[in-house]
């Protein structure tokens, strides 16, 4: 049977992490499930966790008072979803679906951040990786924004 | 030289099939006119269309180059000469010249992974390739297509695409920049499916085609991923007039677009694609 441990070590996100952040870390860490359709991130809501995507496909939508709601990224398995637990408020700013059954790793923000203040070692391992993640979402909006098919 | 083989006057074409795309592009069959030769073409080759008392466009062939007595091309409605075509019915005629222009280096990659990727009305110059490899699959390694467009009303040939990525032997991945609630498939850049997909960057051909701001960003990812220059091939737009290198109108640098193109192999116009019209 596989342990937290060699998920958190298995998934891209943590790739190269020491040992023993990798121990910290599985002490914040727990499985989820989300059947396809089922919410599990609203707007507005506090932002406890982040999630490391095991298998299946995300929608984060953002909704819109004529259209309804308007997915503006699809994840995916190997992917980690969610930053808000890292910066007050602490709050989400998207809604996130599940498009098909998901199986994922939850991470709890604040046993997190505890951890992080802790050992500023991990602290900056965990945010250099964040970083990576939000500057990857920032130039894939800005192509976005060039209407890439149009001419 | 009788009629049918001068480059510079057309043969007439009888519209055989109309079929709406999307709001504003649609796939337009021809049929030669009784007792003519059919138009053997490749894949990545393109005709000038003539719509009479209006002029003249370049516009690729997007149909099976297995079946080259009938012409397909997909067109999106942006000017005169394209509306022109947008507004003949069935039985009407149409000019063409051609085909023009080099391929899609389909043979060459035999033995090879091939990824294509493409957006919007990208991927009729691309549909002949895929064709041509479906009816060869046994002779490609991994067959990836990469397809974006604006929103989910704009994919070209939904049924087909469909079916594609019903395929086993094809690992078929279309995404959009934005969707309704209902949407099943990705949401986010064609160039953001480049890292994760799966295909031997060392054994791979590459061929794109899109607006030149998808190229640039569609290499920048190919190239990370390892694949050479030499093996990334993309499909080149300029106006034109001849169509056969005479005119001197699609001139990129040193090469004519009509004659040279419009599929290069990406070593010879990278230090060109920021530049316009020249
Ligand atoms: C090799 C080659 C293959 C092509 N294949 C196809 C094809 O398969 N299907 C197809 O629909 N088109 C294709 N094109 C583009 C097509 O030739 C042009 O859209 C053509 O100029 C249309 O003529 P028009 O008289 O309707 O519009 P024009 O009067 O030439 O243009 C009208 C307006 O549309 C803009 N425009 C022109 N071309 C484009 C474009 N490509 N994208 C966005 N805006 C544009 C112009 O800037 C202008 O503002 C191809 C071009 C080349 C060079
Ligand atoms: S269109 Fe005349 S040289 Fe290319």
């Amino acid at each position: 049977m596989q342990t937290m441990r060699t998920y958190l070590e298995e998934h891209p996100f943590f790739e190269g992490l020491r040992d023993e952040h990798l121990e910290l870390l599985s002490g914040c860490a727990k499985n989820i499930r989300v059947e396809s359709d089922e919410y599990f991130i609203r707007t507005g809501k506090e932002a406890n966790y982040f999630y490391l995507i095991r298998h299946g496909k995300a929608a984060l939508e953002l909704y819109h008072p004529n259209r309804g709601p308007i997915i503006v990224q699809t994840m995916h398995a190997g992917e980690v979803l969610g930053w808000s637990w890292l910066l007050p408020p602490f709050q989400w700013h998207f809604d996130v679906r599940a498009v098909e059954f998901m199986r994922l790793v939850a991470l709890d923000g604040e046993c997190l951040r505890t951890k992080c203040e802790e050992d500023h070692e991990l602290g900056y391992e965990i945010l250099k990786r964040f970083t990576h993640i939000i500057t990857a979402r920032l130039h894939a909006t800005r192509i976005q924004l060039l209407d890439l098919y149009n001419g | 030289m009788n009629h049918a083989d001068n480059p510079l006057l057309p043969r007439e074409f009888r519209v055989s099939k109309i079929a709406r795309e999307t709001h504003d592009s649609f796939t337009m069959e021809l049929d030669p006119a009784k007792g003519a030769k059919a138009l053997h073409f490749a894949s990545g080759q393109f005709n000038m269309l003539y719509a009479f008392g209006v002029g003249e466009a370049p516009i690729s062939i997007s149909g099976n180059p297995g079946n080259p007595r009938t012409l397909t091309h997909t067109i999106r409605v942006v000017g005169p000469v394209t509306k022109a075509l947008h507004g003949l019915g069935i039985g009407d005629w149409v000019g063409v010249r051609g085909p023009f222009g080099t391929n899609w280096p389909v043979r060459e990659s035999m033995g090879k992974d091939i990824v294509i990727v493409t957006g919007g009305i990208g991927l009729a110059p691309l549909r002949p390739a895929m064709y041509e490899i479906m009816e060869n699959r046994g002779k490609f390694g991994n067959v990836v297509l990469l397809y974006g467009a604006r929103t989910p009303n704009d994919i070209l040939y939904e049924r087909e695409v469909k079916k594609w990525r019903s395929q086993f032997d094809l690992h078929v991945n279309v995404t959009v920049d934005r969707a309704a609630g209902k949407w099943k498939g990705n949401v986010g850049v064609v160039t953001t499916l480049i890292p994760n997909v799966h295909f031997d960057p060392y054994q791979a051909t590459a061929l794109i085609c899109g607006p030149e701001v998808m190229i640039r960003y569609t290499v920048i990812e190919l190239r990370k991923r390892g694949v050479a220059s030499e093996n990334i091939f993309v499909s080149m737009e300029r106006n034109m007039k001849c169509g056969i290198g005479h005119c001197g109108h699609c001139q990129l640098g040193p090469h004519f677009v009509c004659k040279d193109g419009p599929v290069f192999r990406y070593n010879q116009v990278k230090r060109l694609l920021d530049i316009r019209e020249v």
